[in-house]
């Protein structure tokens, strides 16, 4: 199916749901599919699915940046990065039906119960006004639309009433080498959900091993919005691309929103009136639309009496370390990680008594991580020779030297929320249709470089004893975002100190709500997508009982 | 090593050309397809190219480029195009140079002109200067055809390089030799 040519609005409907990402996705599907009249108005466009494997080969050709793949820069997209640390914002998101999960790597994990206590646990950070327990009914049923491959032998994730819809991807051969020096150190590893299907799984395919899942999945096996956006369709679900909506106006009185007022390729303006509205426009787009969205009665942006919204902007950080081993490790064969350990998450400071030092240092000092066993360290050979300056018997000996030896691993760690890390609007810049440009904001505390620091120690510890030779390290000096964009409209029971309820309704406004990891209040350190989807079904339950 | 039909049908799957036509390409004729708008000239020069660019352990190099280089071009008339203009600005070059077509030059004739016009160093870009396209249209096309390739994966170790949709075995394995 495609995307409704036919661009003007639907007359007054239910639901309007801003952005075809996997949230907005989601609760267009759910209310559809209870009978609801539901519009979702996308910026970005409906990709044909049969370009993917030509986007797969900008993706490996160097000759085509990385942002081509999905089409992404330009007027549309300008951005200022003003913080302490540039913020590559373009190549963190992709704007288009599906949104982000186009080019996302597809990692599902739960947040741990910690993640929603930070302040009564550890006296840091800030309570979410909701439980895991709440979620975790949401997230049993987010795992089954995704489709996540996984297996209960994580000792350290939250509880679970069910297995995963599939079994987990086997270990890879890499993982076996991993394996003994783990076991000898403590460090117990287990698998790593996937939104990704291990067999056939809903009339798609099972992964086929392209090994480009991100940026992209020729074959569909990996989870994106567009198979909901689909789902959402055959509920009867109207879905409009290439219509970027430039505010939300309100009634008289400032308490219910009454329309999206968007553009249309030729530059026609028009306004989508409905009951309820839905922003789901992702971490930055969200609260920026809602800062546009300034009036008399909001003369700080729409639902921001509380004067939070856009800040307490958080991200993942990466940390990395590689080396090489004197046997062959086998990477580069699929796209995707199959084993972690999340043994230090709830409490990075731990140690073994086989060999990983506890840390100097209180949890308190410390956010959460989680470690990664990389299937795909090291260069691949067919990039290097696109890239290489020779050919013949002399590239095929650079490549035999510079491939199969490689080991790394990986890991995500959390943020602290803070308020002076927000997204703004930059009045000095305009995009394609003369509105302020996003301003990211991006500002990290000591806790998560400290953090970082400790997961750069562990992964030192392990990859030293399964005997590599150390190459490189990404540690706080040089790590960089991991493009999960949180915290920017947070929600909580104080309309001062919150912008979205626990319902993921405004506390300014009756009918505007919002779904996506905007509403995060901490960022804990696994992908955020699964939590995106718990909330945006949850966001959907609310949004019935409403209407 | 020796370059199969099935190679070609890998690398057309990672070039983005229906593996449909893969039935074609897996029966015994290596003939151009109908609708292959490179004329034989311009296939035998990249035939010659590629004998340069693929290492000396590559066999069967010439029905591999030729079937690969058909079948990726057919139904696409710019592209084709775009081959075309930019062989005869390699032949037009060796001519100048070596007062000979590319594909009559000896390899190491070949080679030398490569580096010659600084092709070595040279940025791929389908949109650049003659030197810039002949990277991408005639290089870096051959070598992303071998490399994406399950026997130019092989030649370094990797049976699914990256491009190739070659299952969920290979990542389980041990190392192959």
């Amino acid at each position: 199916m495609s995307a409704d040519r036919d661009r003007t609005p639907s007359p007054r409907v239910d639901v309007c749901v801003i952005g075809a990402g996997p949230a907005g996705a989601l609760i267009a599907e759910r209310l559809a599919d209870r009978g609801h009249e539901v519009v979702v108005l996308e910026a970005g466009r409906e990709f044909d699915f049969d370009s993917r494997i030509d986007r797969m080969e900008r993706s490996i050709r160097p000759a085509h940046g990385g942002l081509s793949v999905w089409e992404m820069g330009g007027e549309r997209d300008a951005y200022s990065s003003t913080g302490e640390w540039f913020y590559p914002l373009n190549t963190a998101r992709v704007k288009g039906v599906g949104g982000s999960t186009l080019h996302w790597q597809g990692m599902v994990m739960r947040l741990h119960e910690s993640d929603f206590e930070t302040d009564s646990r550890f006296g840091v950070g800030d309570d979410w006004p909701i439980e895991y327990a709440d979620l975790k009914p949401y997230y049993a049923e987010g795992e089954k639309v995704l489709g996540v491959a996984g297996a209960s032998d994580n000792p350290f994730a939250p509880p679970r009433d069910e297995p995963h819809p599939m079994p987990a991807f086997e270990p890879s051969y890499s993982d076996s080498l991993f394996a003994e020096a783990c076991e000898n150190l403590g460090v117990t590893m287990h698998s790593v959900p996937n939104a990704r299907n291990s067999e056939s799984y809903d009339g798609d395919s099972q992964c086929v091993g392209y090994g480009t899942c991100k940026p992209v999945c020729p074959s569909g096996a990996k989870y994106d919005a567009t198979r909901t956006i689909d789902d959402a369709r055959e509920a009867g679900a109207r879905v409009i691309d290439r219509v970027p909506v430039q505010r939300l106006h309100h009634d008289d009185a400032g308490e219910t929103v009454t329309a999206a007022e968007y553009v249309t390729p030729d530059g026609t303006t028009h306004r989508q009136e409905a009951r309820e509205f839905v922003v789901a426009c992702g971490g930055v787009e969200t609260p920026r639309l809602l800062l546009l969205s300034e009036s008399s009665a909001y003369p700080d942006g729409l639902a921001n009496s509380s004067g939070l919204v856009g800040r307490y902007f958080m991200d993942h950080l990466f940390a990395g370390t590689g080396g090489v081993l004197d046997e062959r490790t086998r990477q580069k064969h699929v796209g995707f990680l199959t084993s972690g350990t999340h043994q230090f998450y709830d409490d990075p400071t731990v140690g073994t008594e086989q060999g990983i030092p506890a840390a100097d240092a209180d949890r308190a000092e410390m956010t959460p991580m989680k470690l990664e066993f990389f299937n795909y360290a090291g260069p691949s050979p067919v990039e290097m020779a696109l890239d290489g300056e020779t050919w013949g018997d002399d590239l095929l000996g650079e490549l035999r030297e510079g491939y199969g030896n490689s080991i790394a691993m990986g890991g995500l760690v959390g943020q602290r929320p803070r308020k002076d890390s927000y997204i703004g609007l930059d009045p000095s810049t305009t995009d394609d249709h003369g509105n302020p440009v996003p301003e990211v904001h991006w500002r990290v505390d000591d806790a998560t470089e400290r953090a970082i620091r400790r997961a750069n120690d562990i992964q030192r510890t392990i990859l030293e004893a399964l005997g590599a030779e150390i190459t490189w390290q990404v540690g706080p000096e040089d790590t960089g975002p991991a493009y999960h964009h949180m915290g920017t409209t947070r929600m909580g029971t104080d309309p001062t100190e919150s912008v979205v309820s626990p319902r993921l309704r405004t506390h300014d406004l009756d009918n505007c709500w919002i779904a996506g990891s905007s509403v995060f209040v901490t960022s804990g350190a696994m992908n955020p997508t699964l939590t995106i989807a718990a909330l945006a079904l949850k966001a959907a339950d609310h949004i019935d009982d409403a209407l | 090593m020796r370059l199969t039909r099935r190679d070609a049908v890998a690398a057309l799957a990672a070039a983005g050309v229906a593996v449909g036509g893969g039935a074609t390409l897996l029966s015994d004729s290596p003939e151009k397809s109908d609708a292959s708008p490179l004329d034989d000239g311009t296939v035998a020069t990249l035939v010659a190219a590629a004998e340069v660019l693929y290492p000396s352990e590559v066999e069967d190099t010439e029905p591999f480029v030729t079937r690969y280089v058909q079948r990726r071009n057919a139904d696409e008339p710019d592209r084709a195009t775009a081959v075309a203009d930019t062989v005869a600005y390699l032949d037009e070059y060796t001519d100048a140079w070596f007062d000979a077509a590319f594909a009559s030059l000896n390899p190491a004739d070949r080679d030398d002109a490569f580096r010659r016009m600084g092709v070595d160093t040279a940025d791929p870009d389908p949109d650049g200067s003659d030197v810039e396209r002949l990277r991408y249209y005639v290089v870096n096309e051959l070598l992303f055809a071998l490399y994406s390739s399950p026997t130019g994966g092989k030649l370094v170790g990797l049976e699914n390089p990256r491009g190739n949709p070659g299952g969920l075995g290979s990542y389980q394995r041990g190392p192959q030799s």
